[in-house]
């Protein structure tokens, strides 16, 4: 860490990593409710545990982008944050409205929730993952208007590197993508076009330039290969992201009421978003096997490499499972595409999360490395959470195969429910995955409770030895 | 012959990232056309009767203007390996200006198209023709945008005989905009 400043970076870290816990806690509350369908209610209902869930996930990934954007953004420039104390205001502002929507979700009924709030003055309310009441939403863009004030009042004084660059413009985009949840039409057609320009605008346009500069960030620090070469291969990136990903929102209008030509275009366009993950794992390797030093973070390295490969599995095959129209057709809705979900949103955007968090919480502690008994407990968190996310979306792909085959692809198809009960064997199977995730997730904390640095001359001792 | 597989042991020309790029980009037009050709194979009746609606005049036209601007950024090249830097910005000048002047010759056939009522829901082959066209023209605005920087940087005075990889790197792309637009000159204007 070169700048004092990137301090405020910390508590963002922190806070990511603690929502992340209650996210998981939701997660396994509404598994279960798939199983036991009366499992904590009326006290905690299936829908507020799944609207928990979602809203958890997407405020942790804001809170480590923010972190990261904090942290980055600073020694990118060669400059102090232009407000460190801007920066640490808007931490507990967003933290504090984002535990009070949590506790709101769980407390009041969603329906009086949306009275009270204002809901009726300006409808933004039920949406997936759109759930919070007005005021959150106010400020969600209050808060983002403080980080890209910061950044960009920090950009604007120091060097403008690429990396920095396509970080800042792509918070930018992250907030106007926002902009769109205020809109609510009673024309459900009109309403989903504008759900899915921040749903899709985010996770398969915005978010994948955050994903890579964030990425570029690491990889130049811990490779040391010139930031030239690393730039060209971002600049690649970022434009086949947005040639394949801003006409690829056209696989969400399919049969939705938009006109019928989406079907192609989002076939077209949409197959072809697995192109920037491919050319990210290319990238990410060759920067690992031309690389000019060995970064002692070995924990971090890996968090670096696993992203853009399971990035390319969850958002790029399981998405192309289900992409083309005619699959869609039958796909659709079914837990096929809650299995494409879990591995591209754990996959990509999780795990870059994690990724800068392990590069970085480090060096804010004031050490190059976590010790080498620190990095084990991390790695192994890394393995567990990988394979139990592997067991959790191939249980999810079992259960959407029984629904389309009984449910929807049948001569003679099944109610919902029936359907339902036939996949049941793979919510098991989901919700033990679910139990192993959880327990990597503590294996992983633990690691930030193993004290002191990596011993450069005791890990030298021990590989001569052996 | 010997002197043939000398010349193809040469590296590529300009930056390697750009070939990237561009297999990249030929990739996704490969899948566009691809699609064309299959979406066309079941109403064919449909893409041949709506075919000979378009003015192939203008298709023409256009396919002369991208290629002479190619043989201008072609000379761009030669001349800043003679080391005439004034010369290559002149001729990337003139290959901007052609760029430019498929812009505007695209842009009034869109608009005839659309006098007419043509959008992209008024048949399958429509959807592809205008699709397809403004994908590529949207590629010509971005091929036209390095272009612009390589020739600013040529005035400037940036590059030399010995120093040419950044106009070989903005050519390299210009001519991958050029060749696709010959596939789909052929493809969507022609055979049927």
């Amino acid at each position: 860490m070169k700048y004092p400043s990137q301090q405020v970076a910390k508590p963002y870290f922190i806070a990511a990593l603690a929502l992340f816990v209650g996210q998981i806690v939701f997660g396994l509350i509404a598994g279960l409710q798939y199983l036991h369908g009366t499992f904590l209610f009326p006290e905690l209902p299936f829908d507020v545990a799944h609207m928990s869930h979602t809203n958890l996930l997407i405020v942790w990934l804001l809170m480590a982008f923010m972190g990261a954007a904090y942290f980055i953004v600073p020694e990118e420039a060669q400059t102090e944050l232009y407000s460190p104390r801007l920066a640490l205001v808007t931490f507990w502002v967003f933290l504090i409205a984002a535990a009070l929507t949590i506790v709101a979700y769980l407390f009041v009924p969603y329906a009086q929730l949306a009275a009270i709030t204002g809901n009726a003055a300006l409808p933004t309310m039920g949406r997936g993952y759109l759930e919070q009441p007005l005021p959150t939403k106010i400020g969600i863009v209050l808060v983002a208007l403080s980080l890209l004030f910061n950044v960009t009042m920090t950009l604007i004084k120091g060097r403008k590197t690429s990396i920095n660059l396509i970080l800042v413009g792509s918070l930018w985009g992250l907030a106007l993508l926002f902009l769109p949840a205020f809109y609510f039409p009673h024309d459900t057609v009109k309403a989903s076009f504008g759900w899915w320009w921040i749903v899709h605008g985010w996770v398969e346009g915005d978010w994948e330039l955050i994903l890579g500069a964030l990425l570029g960030f690491i990889l130049i620090k811990m490779t040391g290969v010139d930031r030239e070469i690393v730039e060209k291969w971002l600049y690649i990136i970022v434009a086949m992201t947005l040639i394949s990903g801003i006409i690829g929102i056209g696989h969400h209008y399919y049969y939705t009421g938009a006109p019928s030509y989406w079907i192609w275009l989002g076939s077209i366009f949409s197959a072809l978003e697995p192109i920037p993950f491919i050319l990210l794992i290319v990238f990410s390797f060759k920067m690992l096997m031309q690389r000019r030093r060995e970064h002692p973070n070995k924990a971090a390295m890996l968090w670096a490499l696993g992203t853009p490969v399971m990035a390319f599995l969850g958002a790029g095959l399981w998405g192309f499972m289900i992409t083309l129209a005619p699959a869609q057709y039958y796909i659709h809705g079914t837990n096929f595409t809650a299995a494409h979900g879990h591995l591209a949103f754990f996959g990509a955007y999780a795990m870059v999360s994690l990724a800068i968090i392990s590069y970085a919480m480090p060096l804010l502690r004031g050490r190059t490395a976590n010790s080498a008994a620190a990095q084990r407990w991390e790695m192994a968190g890394f393995w567990i959470m990988v394979f139990s996310m592997i067991g959790i979306t191939l249980a999810l792909t079992g259960a959407g195969i029984v629904t389309v085959f009984l449910q929807r692809a049948a001569d003679d198809p099944m109610g919902f429910m029936q359907a339902q009960d036939k996949a049941r064997v793979f919510f098991w199977v989901r919700e033990f995955a679910g139990v192993a995730f959880f327990i990597g997730l503590l294996v992983y904390l633990r690691s930030f409770f193993i004290a002191g640095e990596y011993e450069y001359a005791d890990e030298m001792k021990q590989a001569l030895a052996a | 012959m010997i002197e043939t597989s000398a010349d193809s042991a040469q590296p590529l020309p300009g930056d390697f990232a750009i070939w990237i790029f561009i297999f990249a980009e030929l990739v996704v037009f490969g899948v566009l056309f691809a699609a064309y050709a299959f979406a066309r194979s079941s109403h064919v009746d449909v893409f041949n009767a709506s075919q000979l609606t378009l003015n192939r005049a203008y298709g023409f036209a256009d396919t002369l203007i991208l290629v002479t601007s190619s043989y201008s950024v072609a000379r761009a090249t030669l001349s800043i390996k003679a080391g005439s830097s004034t010369a290559c910005g002149h001729w990337l000048a003139g290959a901007l200006g052609l760029g430019g002047l498929f812009l505007v010759l695209k842009s009034v056939e869109f608009h005839q198209d659309l006098a007419q009522g043509i959008t992209l829901s008024t048949n399958l082959f429509y959807m592809f023709y205008l699709a397809l066209t403004f994908f590529h023209f949207m590629h010509v605005v971005m091929g036209m945008a390095i272009l612009a920087v390589v020739d600013y940087k040529a005035y400037a005075g940036r590059y030399s005989a010995e120093n040419y990889t950044g106009v070989e790197t903005g050519g390299s792309y210009w001519h991958m905009v050029d060749l696709v637009w010959i596939i789909l000159f052929a493809l969507v204007y022609v055979i049927h």
